[in-house]
């Protein structure tokens, strides 16, 4: 069955899809979550309550928007390659391998591209559950957070690094500023 | 009943699985040749051996794989009788 799986990862090139939609999608979320804890930041909301309510709403937002759009662009992609594969071969490609993988490839990929930035946002929000249940910080709670994020984008960015062949501590300080510069914009463009 | 010994398969197959896929797939002796590439398929010279070919296995294989069989090439089979005869007489 493992196996099997593997091998159809393997004929659809899902798994270098998959690790594609992984890092943007949770770069999407990190950098999501870092500006919504920067805004409530710098706005001085203080009530834990609101902000975990407004950084849960938009992780389960960012998850389900992932799940759907990767499903259906991939769906549409998988299809449009079996049509052409079929053309090929001048056959119908539906009960082969290919048939098999280009149904469980959009499926696998919107997994990914969905659980991504839903899970990336709770470990960014995972210091805010914290001080909730009264767990001692060194920090406040906003602040915990504000740092899990920026750590989680530099982690990102070390994958990244390690993806492309390149320094991980130079890509993991890269997607570093690029989340700092947004939590200057934040700044910035905040009217209070 | 004759035994398949050894046919000679001219398929053409997807560019993937390939044929290190392909021969895997085949429980025998297998040999491949890949004749032509194309863009996304190519045509392969497929070399099966063993005492006992189940062709209808063969063709399901070559089928799951996203393959066509295009044409019997070659064929090697061993009747019953032969085959009895060859076999070492006990004393």
């Amino acid at each position: 069955m493992i196996k099997q799986l593997l091998f159809l990862l393997r004929i659809s090139r899902s798994g270098f899809i998959a690790r594609r939609y992984f890092v943007v999608n949770g770069f999407d979320g990190a950098l999501t979550l870092l500006g919504l804890n920067v805004g409530f930041y710098v706005s001085g909301e203080s009530s834990l309550s609101v902000i975990i309510s407004a950084c849960l709403g938009a992780a389960v937002a960012l998850g389900v928007s992932g799940v759907s759009s990767a499903y259906i662009s991939e769906a549409a992609e998988r299809e449009k390659e079996l049509h052409e594969l079929e053309g090929a071969m001048v056959r119908d490609m539906t009960d082969t391998a290919h048939g098999q993988a280009s149904r469980f490839a959009p499926w696998l990929i919107a997994v990914v591209n969905g659980l991504a930035p839903f899970l990336i946002g709770m470990v960014i929000i995972l210091p805010l559950w914290l001080a909730q249940w009264r767990v001692a910080l060194p920090l406040a709670p906003i602040e915990m957070a504000l740092l899990t994020a920026l750590m989680v984008l530099f982690l990102l960015g070390i994958i990244i690094g390690r993806i492309r062949g390149t320094f991980w501590l130079w890509s993991g300080l890269r997607t570093l500023l690029i989340a700092l510069l947004t939590a200057a914009l934040i700044y910035l463009l905040n009217p209070t | 009943m004759a035994k398949i010994r050894r046919i000679v398969l001219d398929v053409l197959k997807p560019r993937q699985p390939n044929i290190l896929d392909l021969a895997k797939a085949l429980d025998y002796q297998v040999q491949v040749r890949v004749d032509e590439v194309d863009d996304k398929t190519e045509s392969v010279m497929l070399e099966i051996a063993g005492d006992s070919i189940d062709f209808p296995a063969v063709q399901t294989v070559i089928n799951d794989l996203g393959g066509s069989l295009h044409s019997v090439d070659e064929v090697e089979a061993v009747g019953v009788e032969e085959l009895a005869q060859s076999e070492p007489q006990q004393v």
